[in-house]
């Protein structure tokens, strides 16, 4: 996969912080006894919030003796799922949908903007800002074509607003989450064709 | 066109308030305990009467899959598992329901876990889904804060609502793969016997149900079977979430009744075809894993499962991706071919084979660096993969590969045609040669 | 007992099996590659679809059992088709996806001959590749030195995977990324440091895991396959010795599901490169003070010369790890007609004594019984390192079920979890007083085995600790004379051992024991000491001793010898072993000695004609005859025979136990240089260095 985590400079350690740890006990409650190695998933995504969107080697032990799984369930789990990234990304890491619904709407125009003003795919920038990578489905198809950078969607995208979008981040100015044209969710552009009827919002039970 | 009173998700677009304050007004959490008095057969019954097909895309009856659980606990704990890993391509309504209406499915939850003996219900979503899953983390100490559920709640039944997240893997969409995956390993589909309601989540009976499935059962209940099952047509009754992307004017999720005619559906809601209907290429009516419908088909295409499956697709996910006519189909169908690739567990040998064997086939032939004899090869690779497979991802990959050879064939024979005539890029090898990703 | 319809056939199958296994059961062949009847289930390959008639898709029938099959509508058995169109169609077509990426170099590739993916190509596959695009490479692991990895060759069926979670105990092993990009690795390539990782490249049905050691060596058909027994431990696994010409080039282990089921250890596998190293191939003289090359006459000459000028109880014989019974049997006749009673197979020190008979030195509910154990507790023992199958044994009963396991010795890594009760002999005391952790787990146990090392009785209360240990279990349950169950254990170390006791190779009326013999010997009370291929003893305390050493290899004992006798290996002979649970089995000659050795009884034999006492028998055969009238239970190959009458626990009384405080020791403690073989071998030298490695990266 893409995920070749060769050449990597690797911290020595990891640890959670004491915030993550007070949060790791919590999350462990929700799991019957002896079924702790749920939280393997949980826990290497909490790593990587804490450790600039990638995981390093070190945490993967670090979450196995937690868990008491052995090192290599946690490095299969950790190169299956693709959110995981064994190497740096940029601070600003877009995630661009190139699935046939975005695709139809646009996403590979997308693509030539994301390599225009970040360069090669899987790539930090120099100044460590973006990196960027052509994803599946992310599950916004009504609101086609999308990206994805770091937590938040970002979607209705055309070239243009893609594009300032991004200059925006690297300026480090405030964007707008979601719709980049306005719309409410996914709800039809220019207005609802549905859930006219006042009296469902009333409190008087509308729903007959 | 569907009556506005007889929407479930009245908050789909998230225009009102999410939170539970808002989900009261709306009705949600109405007589809950109520319900529950009425027993857990009661619940099952009116279920199944009400004819509910599971919304998330196999279209099995909720109601039957409630009743498999085991009616008496043998020592092990009974879970439900809510499916919210929405991952098939142009699905994006479970997504709607978690972030704008969040209390239906809380509700729902309790319901279905009290009609199966479960005490507590693992929601499992995908790892993207970041902002939908602190919000229904919201939603869920709301209604514990609320007493509504949790130990000594004032339903007066114990259940625990937990969310667990993935990270980034289509096939936990499957449900033993989810399982898998909620256990804390890779999702590889289990072998079924034994099925998930004898051996399911730490090997205890289980039930995994969709986000949607789930979220409609307050107000069937609530509402009587009957009202359910009056909506659409016998044996696909109800509402249901649409979600149609692609080449319409406004592309939109929308709650409608089973069985609307997909151009009313999408002229009613997302100002038709772009291009008008005329330009219509085809349509995926189901996500992306059913087979295409061509233009010509969808006239008066009734979206419901058994009129789907009888134009040789399905309802699936009801994500209705919409073509024009400005389309490159063998492009469109390879994206969807690269995806099967991508998504693959890659433990069964066809599919980890095939599917990758499939796409690299199809992106030479979106060039049409291919010859004609390969379309019936392609074809037979498709049949070789489908079926063979522990889960039905296999099939999934198989499917629109096979819809697009059937319906044009003749398209990737013109542009193998138009290739082979321009004897400058005669056997060159072009950028497509390259693995993009 | 369902009944199925296989392809035309009614046949009446077990309840529980699945479709593959009766449709083997019906004489069908069905193809596979991830099944493996000894690992769970996978269905990954999808080699073994069937037709199941009614069902919707094909299944995979490894997967599905028997029972949960439906009869037809009017109740006719489940009809089963393994050679309908759709299923030959089935399997051409996996098999054209496991052939698509797979690299054509079956020219240079170690499983050519012996590969499942070829021999079912020609079987079930069909003609001509379609496949147009690149092939995949995945790039080769470095996982150690006994595996060689050629990972483009995977077909991904993870058996070994499987192999090293479930049997194993060794979670090292996984399978990384997903789709096509799956590989099978190591956590970030280290060298897998696992007793039993070499049954990997058996279970590797293609020939990405191959044996490096044995790398472009031979191809299978050109060797000669010799069936014989190991005896590099106690477990006495069943192995085929496969040589060309007079060279051992592999070893493979041979079913026997009471023995070793299908597994051998590394040490097993890979100890043939020390069969040819530092092996003794003539006979030498010490002459002023250097060993030189001599005749097997002058030889012999100088030995009687010495043996003729002193008294009889002032020469002894030790038997070393080994040995064979035949060779022992012959030095203890030669011995008894010299009129020496100092002779002794416990090297080590153990004081368990034959006379108490064999119920007291012998694993008495058997290996297999480990399968049924629902208690264990280990005392002085570190079966991981001592025999290794056993302890895979032992971690796949742990790991399938409720078996608490509880230890008294040294803590190690056991691949399972274990309570640990102290290292000393008291908490035997504790377990008997009914005052021990493991006391109300005991209660419960039906079926509780105590599993008692040679770290327990090498030391000098080893008699009492016997003693002691035949009381807790004869009172706290693991002896069940009603219910047939004798869960007292002995786990030997040495294959030679249970053989030296069943003939009685230790001090006779007046004679003494190992330590006793070497002490003697530095006092210079003990003139002549013959050793039998005893290698681990103190060889210091013999520095002015006239010592024969017989043997096959040159070191520790030879070091010291004054006469050197040549022999053979354990691959060199045809000698009967008995395993640790008195099982009786005979290697079988694969190659012959080198130079002039000779098979070890011979050697006896033409000794016993210097020394003026020809024994009685000529031929193997007239030895056996002599052999078998002492220990008639000899002649049952393959069979055990101990009386189980708890006869032996009578004779311990609490009375005078005298125990020591200090802790049990420790048996072995390199498991890859336990014995003169394994020391000749540099794969055994590299692996060890590696584990030393490990260890103090570890530490």
């Amino acid at each position: 996969m893409t995920n070749n985590a060769a050449g990597v400079q690797q911290p020595e350690s990891f640890e959670f912080s004491s915030e993550n740890l007070e949060w790791a006990k919590q999350q462990l409650k929700k799991y019957p006894e002896g079924r702790e190695a749920s939280c393997t998933i949980p826990f290497l995504w909490r790593v990587q919030e804490q450790h600039d969107g990638w995981l390093p080697e070190a945490a993967i032990r670090y979450v196995g003796d937690m868990l008491d799984v052995p090192y290599i369930r946690v490095m299969e789990v950790a190169t299956f799922y693709t959110m995981f990234a064994l190497k740096p990304v940029g601070k600003y890491f877009v995630q661009l949908c190139g699935t046939t619904p975005c695709m139809l709407r646009g996403s590979e125009e997308l693509k030539k903007v994301c390599a225009d003003v970040i360069g090669v795919q899987n790539t930090v920038t120099s100044d460590g800002v973006f990196s960027w990578l052509e994803v599946e489905c992310l599950g916004a198809c009504c609101n086609a074509p999308m990206v994805q950078v770091n937590q938040d969607y970002y979607e209705d995208l055309t070239p243009d607003n893609f594009r300032q979008l991004l200059a925006d981040l690297k300026a480090g100015k405030e964007v707008k989450v979601g719709s980049q044209t306005g719309r409410e969710g996914s709800c039809p552009a220019g207005g609802v064709t549905s859930l006219t009827d006042k009296g469902l919002y009333d409190g008087k039970g509308g729903q007959g | 066109m569907l009556a506005d009173k007889d929407r479930i998700f009245t908050n789909l677009y998230g225009l009102h308030d999410w939170g539970l304050e808002g989900a009261l007004k709306r009705g949600a959490w109405d007589g809950t305990k109520g319900l529950l008095e009425k027993g857990r057969d009661w619940i099952i019954d009116e279920m199944k009467a009400s004819g509910l097909r599971g919304r998330g895309g196999a279209g099995f009856p909720t109601g039957l899959k409630w009743s498999f659980m085991p009616k008496e606990s043998d020592g092990r704990p009974h879970y439900l598992v809510i499916n919210a890993d929405e991952s098939e391509p142009g699905t994006c309504k479970d997504r709607e329901i978690m972030r704008h209406d969040p209390h239906l499915l809380i509700e729902g939850a309790m319901l279905a876990s009290f009609a199966m003996g479960a005490k507590a219900a693992y929601l499992y979503i995908r790892g993207e889904f970041i902002f939908e899953r602190k919000q229904l983390q919201k939603a869920v100490d709301q209604a514990y804060d609320a007493g509504l559920i949790g130990k000594n709640n004032k339903n007066g039944y114990d259940f625990d609502f937990y969310i667990h997240h993935g990270a980034g893997a289509y096939i936990c969409g499957e449900e033993t793969a989810l399982l898998e995956s909620l256990e804390g390993k890779k999702g590889m589909p289990r072998l079924k016997p034994p099925f998930p309601a004898n051996m399911g989540l730490y090997g205890a009976p289980t039930t995994v149900n969709n986000v949607e499935s789930i979220a409609v059962a307050p107000d069937i209940l609530r509402r009587g079977a009957g009202w359910f099952a009056g909506l659409g047509k016998p044996n696909n009754t109800g509402t249901k979430l649409f979600s149609i992307s692609g080449h319409v004017e406004r592309p939109c999720n929308v709650e409608e009744e089973m069985g609307i005619p997909f151009r009313e559906l999408i002229e009613k809601h997302c100002g038709g075809v772009t291009g008008g209907w005329d330009n219509l290429l085809c349509v995926i009516p189901g996500g992306s894993s059913v087979p295409l419908i061509p233009a010509p088909n969808c006239q008066d295409l009734p979206m419901d499962f058994d009129s789907l499956v009888a134009q040789g697709s399905g309802l699936g996910t009801a994500a209705v991706i919409v073509m024009d006519k400005s389309t490159d189909i063998i492009r469109a169908i390879a994206r969807l071919s690269y995806f099967y690739k991508h998504e693959s567990c890659g433990q069964c040998t066809p599919c980890r084979e095939g599917t990758g064997w499939m796409w690299r086939v199809l992106t030479r032939m979106v060039d049409g660096r291919a010859e004609k004899r390969e379309i019936d090869m392609l074809l037979d690779v498709t049949k070789q993969v489908e079926g063979h497979t522990i889960c039905a991802l296999g099939d999934a990959a198989a499917w629109p590969v096979q819809g697009l050879i059937r319906h044009y064939r003749h398209v990737i024979e013109e542009r193998i045609d138009e290739f082979s005539s321009r004897s400058d890029t005669d056997g060159a090898v072009t950028s497509k040669d390259v693995e993009t990703v | 007992m369902p009944k199925l319809n296989i392809d035309g056939t009614e046949i009446d199958v077990e309840d529980g099996i699945t479709l593959i296994q009766a449709c083997e059961e019906a004489g069908v062949e069905i193809p596979r590659f991830c099944y493996h009847e000894r690992l769970s289930v996978a269905g990954n390959c999808r080699m073994c679809l069937v037709e199941v008639v009614g069902a919707p898709k094909l299944v995979a029938s490894c997967a599905m059992g028997v029972s949960d099959l439906r009869p037809g509508p009017e109740g006719q058995p489940p009809e089963i088709k393994t050679l309908s169109p759709k299923v030959k169609k089935a399997r051409e077509g996996t098999m054209e996806f496991l052939l698509i990426n797979h690299p054509l170099d079956c020219p240079i590739c170690d499983q050519g001959g012996e590969c499942d993916l070829q021999d079912q190509a020609v079987a079930f596959g069909g003609k001509l590749s379609r496949f147009d695009e690149n092939k995949r490479a995945v790039e080769d692991r470095n996982i150690g030195p006994l595996i060689k990895t050629i990972m483009t060759r995977c077909i991904s069926c993870t058996r070994c995977v499987r192999f090293m979670t479930e049997i194993a105990g060794f979670d090292e092993l996984g399978q990384t990324g997903r789709g096509e990009g799956a590989e099978i690795t190591t956590y970030l390539d280290t060298a897998i440091l696992s007793e039993m990782s070499g049954n990997v490249i058996d279970l590797c049905p293609v020939g990405a895991l191959t044996s490096r050691p044995f790398a472009f060596t031979a191809r299978s058909w050109e060797m000669k396959k010799t069936e014989t027994i190991d005896v590099m431990d106690a477990n006495g696994a069943n192995i085929r010795i496969e040589s060309r010409g007079n060279e051992v080039l592999r070893i493979m282990p041979r079913e026997h599901d009471a023995v070793n089921e299908e597994w051998i250890s590394d040490k097993s596998r890979f100890v043939w490169d020390g069969l040819r190293s530092q092996r003794l191939d003539r006979p030498y003289i010490r002459d002023e003070g250097v060993l030189r090359e001599a005749s097997w006459k002058e030889a012999f000459s100088t030995i009687a010369t010495k043996v003729n000028s002193v008294s009889p109880v002032r020469i002894a014989a030790i038997a070393g790890d080994l040995c064979g019974v035949e060779e022992m049997f012959a030095l203890k006749e030669l011995l008894t007609a010299l009129g020496t009673p100092n002779m002794d197979c416990r090297q080590d020190g153990s004081l368990l004594d034959p006379a108490l008979g064999r119920e007291s030195y012998v694993f008495n509910s058997t290996i297999e019984a480990i399968d049924d154990t629902d208690l264990l507790l280990i005392v002085g023992s570190n079966p991981r390192l001592e025999a290794p199958v056993i302890n895979a044994r032992i971690y796949q009963n742990w790991l399938n079920g409720d078996m608490p396991i509880y230890l008294v010795g040294q803590d190690a890594d056991l691949l399972y979890d274990y309570e640990s009760l102290g290292d000393g002999p008291e908490q035997l005391v504790e377990i008997l007083n009914g005052k021990s952790p493991l006391s109300k787990a005991l209660e419960k146990a039906k079926r509780p085995m105590i599993l008692l090392g040679q770290a327990a009785f090498a030391r000098d209360d080893g008699k009492d600790i016997l003693a002691l240990a035949g009381r807790v279990a004869q009172e706290k349950g693991f002896v069940r004379t009603g219910d047939n169950w004798n869960g007292f254990n002995i786990l030997h170390t040495a294959a030679a051992r249970v053989g030296g006791f069943d003939i009685g190779f230790v001090p006779g009326e007046g004679g003494v024991r190992t330590n006793s013999i070497l002490n003697a010997a530095e006092k210079g009370e003990m003139e002549v000491v013959f050793l039998l291929g005893a290698d681990e003893i103190n060889v210091n305390k013999l520095s002015t001793t006239f010592v024969v050493y017989q043997g096959s290899h040159g070191e520790i004992g030879a070091q010291m010898a004054d006469v050197i006798l040549p022999g053979a290996a354990y691959t060199e002979k045809s000698a009967t072993y008995v395993n640790t649970e008195g099982r009786v089995q005979m290697t079988s000659k694969a190659t012959f000695p080198p130079g002039e050795a000779r098979e070890d009884w011979k050697i006896i034999r033409e000794l016993s004609e210097y020394l003026g006492k020809p024994l009685s028998f000529n031929t193997i055969e007239q030895l056996h005859q002599s052999l078998y009238k002492t220990a008639p239970h000899l002649a049952s190959l393959n069979s055990i025979d101990v009386e189980q009458g708890g006869e032996m626990f009578k004779n311990f009384t609490m009375k005078e136990l005298q125990l020591r405080s200090e802790p049990f020791g420790i048996s072995i403690v390199d498991f890859y240089l336990s014995n003169p073989i394994a020391r000749a071998s540099a794969i055994m030298a590299e692996m060890s260095a590696l584990k030393q490695e490990r260890d103090r990266g570890a530490a």
